[in-house]
């Protein structure tokens, strides 16, 4: 016990007062001498031959430095680059070998072509346009309905009905008994649009090589940077320890910095090629463009059901845009089918994900991953088996409720579902909401003629990555545990060493407040950093998918524990006392019984850095820790988003949003809130406003500005009404679990729950995102036109 | 996101801004408040060869009411336009739009002369020059609002020409302009303004079509009788405008009747 306890305070973020004055240091804050900057010849198109580039009047231009082609990097990208992960796809029909740089055939819009080199940026962007790329267009497909249909052009030889994967985890025999009860079964078809994660820092790479210790540094903004030392080095032949990635501060990554990019293979080889340090930052546009998208799916459900709520059997399909290649963890996203079931029992669940190729950049995970469109298909199935059947879709989320006696519950897939209680949540949600007063003045407004409209999302979440038996084998033979190392220094400060990464997250506060609780120091000499390869222990494994606290934290929770059991021996020996005598408290080894015989921390720390310690201990008070745990870890909430549709224009006024989570022991509230406005904000985002759109014609992407692609901004979302219960984790030592997804997991189902609700007088059941006020009066329209119900029809 | 080279001179008068813009030639374009002309260059859309940057000439920057009329300088802001008294008197709406101009940022650089020289046919103050009847001065001429927005981003004026002046006349009776977008800070999806001048009705709509619109259909109607309703159903009237990512041609032409009634609807109850 500390002297003060930090867990659970809601202080600042230490990191703020440098990020929010402008004193970050951001890749483009980097320069080093000699340094050139790339930019890069993408393809116009989605699809197309490249029968010549010619180079010549752009490497005669002034300031360029050098302009590099496919060819040029053959010799320095001699490894395999972009690797896909097998993840939860067991296994995959064709995966297609991709390489950074297209020679002869460019298959997404924005796909490299050639790089240019110069001595300013200006300069770089200049000569893109003098570099003459001759093109041969293709017939494109940019559209997965459209790609699987027999005829439609490849994207890959080896893969000519554009089939990445088809597997199915469950199949229908699986719901056959469920299905043969049903009184009722609903379908439904759901899309997942394609998101751009539009981080605050768009994607940069800094790259320096030394020839002569053939080292090669690069700054990059990254979610992980040891996964990409591992990749880099590999495609460029170098030991892994001679690569040395820094990720610093990071301005947003949201999932899109996990994997490696093309840049980041052609901008370290540059450097090689040149001699000359390389910078390259990535543009709005291209970041749009050419960063990996989220999303991009298609659900076909059906739903079994009882006459009384009772869920009985779930079918799934899952159609997965891949995009041109298959990217490095774009198999992780078939998670929604293994989530799809929810908060709730069923009987039987079976589902089968298709992998599809298209001319698009390819998708990858953004914020929740295969877990905000299995909460999203859930919640939306439940109500509609409530709307078919006339019940309250709070009286059918508790009638199917996992009950907290049913914990650890193994869930249709075999997963373990560690704890929880989801009434609690809900009646907190619904007592923040005032349910039963929103009813009631829905049912006034409906004899108005006003259609308000109230939502619920009763989610759950799969987070903390995860278990090493688990994880291995899904990313190819490296298990997501994590690690870290804990020294103190002679005057008993201290630095942790871990293999998260904070880019945006608070890291460094929470973090620090775990040491300061267990270690028992003062939380401001102690000092967490991350983000360098070159620090720390050998691997560390990344921050995403909520895992920093639950895997991480544990990390940084155990090796202060080891520190203490040597500190306990040293105090022990210093003391002259067995060192089962001996106890920790509040920063003092104690001997019991007697108070007044105590070493301070500090004074430990200086003694282990001394003379006379005991027979066989090392010098130094310092531990590393790999924390392997042993179940992934199961946040859940509820949400209620109440909202009013004006039937005239189609817009929707979002005028409520209550949201109770449980994310187990809190260690800062604070920072705990500001992940749930920003998770909700991305996910409300998805329901109302934002998808990448391409020309469906010329497969052109059409949202490359942020005037097009409509993130929203607090002025269009309401004030967050937050709430929590704490239901610690079983599954480690601090009861906590994870809460970076938890809001764009949960809100996009309560969103459009919300505005079906709203419409259901109209007859309409189904909406698909982003709800925009077009799709909403045309879907209004129709439904007044099939209801014929003496309404007057819209004239156009 | 880096624009492509181009010079760049500062004028301290009209006169200067003129005589530089006839030295380089027609690819030169002034530079006002840049909210519209830098986020072009940016993509390259807009390669001006120089920029005769105009936000040192003080004899743009004025707003007064003289002989009934107010006059705003070219270069006055939208923050201006917002927050003085002269304009929240005269013409209130003008006040109301420029609150409503995409963000802070937006607001304290942009300018009144070049949202009119730009003619984006979403942007809001064509509308009001239009149906208010505005007059437009250069230093070359004098143009009826009319006779001034030719196509979108197209304007009356020769390369070397200035915009110097917007010309009012005293409109402070009911108003409301709606715009209907998905933002706060976000472009008109659709725009309608109703103002009622001189015993009659101003209708105006904006991003429906190439320029700005007046309805002069609904004015005719109401002119004769019809209620908000009936008059607004005119709203769509010959209007042909193209679709883009937030809204279809026909939902846009719905927007125009629904944005209008309630326009009038609520300047009546005002
Ligand atoms: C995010 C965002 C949202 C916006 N939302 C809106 C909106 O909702 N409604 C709206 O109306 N506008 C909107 N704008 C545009 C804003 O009002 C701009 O300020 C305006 O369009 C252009 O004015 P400016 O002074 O910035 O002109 P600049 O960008 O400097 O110039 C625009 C063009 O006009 C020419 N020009 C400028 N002044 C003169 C002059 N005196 N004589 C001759 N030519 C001249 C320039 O050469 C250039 O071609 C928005 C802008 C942004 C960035």
């Amino acid at each position: 016990m500390a002297v003060t306890q930090l867990v659970g305070a809601k202080i600042h973020r230490r990191e703020d007062p440098r990020l929010i004055t402008g004193h970050g240091h951001y890749v483009d804050d980097f320069l080093r001498t000699g340094m050139v900057y790339a930019a890069f010849v993408r393809s116009p198109y989605p699809h197309a031959r490249v029968r010549k580039i010619e180079v010549t009047d752009a490497a005669k231009a002034p300031g360029v430095v050098a302009v590099y082609t496919a060819r040029d990097f053959k010799s320095v990208i001699t490894g395999a680059t972009h690797p896909a992960t097998p993840s939860f796809v067991a296994e995959k029909k064709h995966v297609p070998e991709r390489r950074p740089i297209a020679e002869t055939e460019v298959r997404f819009q924005g796909e490299p072509v050639a790089v240019v080199l110069a001595e300013s940026g200006a300069q770089a962007v200049d000569a893109v346009g003098l570099v003459d790329v001759d093109y041969e267009p293709l017939e494109a497909v940019t559209d997965i309905e459209k790609a699987i249909k027999p005829g439609s052009p490849a994207v890959h030889e080896g893969a000519p009905d554009n089939i990445c994967w088809d597997l199915a985890y469950a199949g229908d025999d699986v719901t056959a008994a469920a299905f043969a009860e049903a009184d009722v079964v609903v379908k439904e078809r759901i899309h997942q649009q394609r998101l751009a994660p539009t981080s605050m820092e768009p994607r940069g790479v800094l790259a320096e090589y030394d020839p002569y210790d053939k080292k090669l540094q690069i700054w990059m903004s990254s979610q992980g940077p040891h996964f990409i030392r591992l990749f880099i080095s590999g495609a460029l032949g170098l030991p892994e320890s001679n690569v040395r990635v820094v990720s610093p501060d990071v301005g947003g990554g949201f999932g899109s910095k996990i994997s490696p990019y093309p840049e980041d293979y052609l901008v370290a080889a540059a450097a090689k090629l040149s001699g000359r340090p390389v910078k390259w930052i990535e543009t709005r546009t291209e970041s749009i463009q050419n960063t990996t998208h989220g999303r991009g799916e298609i659900f076909d459900i059906e739903v079994a059901a009882k006459k009384d709520g009772t869920l009985l059997g779930l079918k799934v399909t899952q159609w997965l845009d891949c995009g041109a290649y298959t990217a490095t963890f774009s198999a992780f996203q078939p998670c929604a089918c293994l989530m799809a079931g929810g908060a709730y029992k069923w009987k039987g669940i079976s589902a089968r994900t298709v992998g599809i190729f298209t001319h698009r950049v390819p998708t990858d995970p953004y914020r929740g991953a295969g877990r905000p469109e299995a909460t999203h298909l859930a919640e939306r199935a439940v109500d509609l088996v409530a709307r078919e059947i006339g019940m309250d879709p709070v009286d059918i989320r508790r009638k199917n409720f996992i009950q907290p006696q049913d914990f650890p519950y193994t869930q249709n897939f075999g997963l373990v579902v560690d704890s929880g209680d989801y009434d609690k949540s809900l009646d907190k949600a619904l007592e923040l909401a005032g349910y039963k007063e929103l009813r009631q003045q829905q049912a006034d407004l409906r004899k108005q003629g006003r259609y308000l409209g109230i939502g619920l999302s009763t989610w759950i979440e799969i987070c903390g990555f995860g278990p090493s038996a688990a994880t291995a084998p899904a990313t190819g033979g490296i298990a997501l545990v994590e690690s870290a190392q804990v020294r103190v220094l002679p005057t008993g400060s201290v630095i942790v060493y871990t293999g998260s990464h904070s880019h945006g997250q608070g890291h460094d506060t929470t973090q620090a407040q775990i040491v300061a609780d267990t270690l028992g120091v003062p939380y401001d000499s102690i000092e967490i950093r991350h983000g360098d390869t070159a620090e720390g222990p050998a691997f560390g494994y990344g921050t995403y998918g909520s895992r920093t606290l639950a895997v991480g934290g544990l990390a940084i929770h155990m090796a202060c524990r080891r520190v203490i059991e040597k500190g306990r021996k040293l105090a022990a020996h210093l003391l002259e006392a067995a060192e089962d005598d001996v106890s920790y408290e509040q920063g003092k080894f104690m001997v019991k019984g007697s108070p007044d015989k105590a070493k301070a921390f500090g004074e430990v720390a200086f003694a282990s850095y001394g003379a006379g310690l005991p027979d066989g201990m090392d010098q130094g008070l310092e531990a590393t820790a790999y924390f392997d745990p042993p179940n992934f870890v199961w946040p859940f909430g509820a949400h209620i988003c109440v909202v009013e549709v004006d039937p005239e224009t189609g817009s929707v006024d979002l005028q409520k949003y209550v949201a109770v989570d449980d994310c187990g022991t809190v260690i800062n509230p604070l920072i705990v809130e500001g992940q749930l406005h920003g998770g909700i904000t991305q996910s409300i985002a998805q329901a109302l406003f934002e998808e990448v759109v391409y020309d469906p014609e010329s497969g052109q992407l059409k949202t490359g500005t942020m005037i097009d692609y409509a993130v929203p901004t607090a002025n269009e979302i309401p004030d967050l009404v937050l709430g929590s219960t704490v239901t610690p984790s079983p599954s480690n030592e601090l009861g906590v679990k994870g809460i970076g997804e938890a809001g764009t997991i949960a809100a996009s189902a309560a969103v459009i729950n919300a505005i079906c609700d709203a419409l259901s007088p109209l007859g309409i059941k189904h909406i698909d995102m982003p709800a925009s006020p077009d799709r909403l009066w045309r879907q209004i329209n129709q439904a007044r036109a099939t209801a014929g119900n003496g309404q007057k029809g819209v004239k156009a | 996101m880096i624009p492509a080279a181009f010079e760049y001179e500062k004028a301290g008068s009209v006169e200067e801004a003129v005589s530089l813009l006839q030295r380089f030639g027609e690819d030169a374009k002034i530079l006002a408040g840049g909210h519209s002309l830098i986020p072009l260059m940016r993509l390259r859309l807009a390669q001006p060869s120089a920029l005769v940057d105009i936000n040192g000439v003080k004899e743009l920057n004025y707003v007064r009411l003289e002989g009934g009329k107010l006059r705003i300088g070219a270069m006055t802001r939208h923050v201006e336009l917002q927050n003085n008294d002269l304009v929240r008197q005269n013409v209130p709406m003008l006040a109301e739009i420029a609150d409503e101009v995409g963000d802070n940022q937006v607001r304290n650089m942009g300018t009144i002369g070049g949202v009119l020289a730009h003619a984006d046919s979403a942007g809001d103050y064509p509308t009001l020059a239009l149906m208010l009847e505005a007059e437009l001065v250069t230093n070359k001429s004098r143009y009826q609002a009319k006779d001034f927005f030719k196509d979108v981003f197209t304007t009356a004026m020769a390369a070397d020409e200035v915009l110097c002046e917007v010309v009012f006349a005293v409109a402070n009776g009911p108003h409301k302009y709606i715009k209907f977008r998905r933002r706060l800070f976000d472009w008109a999806i659709v725009g309608a303004g109703a103002q009622k001048l001189n015993g009659g009705w101003r209708i105006g709509l904006t991003n429906v079509g190439p320029m700005p619109v007046r309805a002069t259909a609904v004015e005719q109607a109401l002119a004769s009788g019809a209620t908000p309703e009936q008059a607004a159903e005119h709203a769509s009237d010959g209007l042909n405008p193209s679709g883009d990512l937030r809204a279809s041609p026909d939902y846009k032409k719905h927007l125009a009747r629904v944005l209008t009634k309630r326009a009038i609807q609520q300047a009546q109850g005002a």
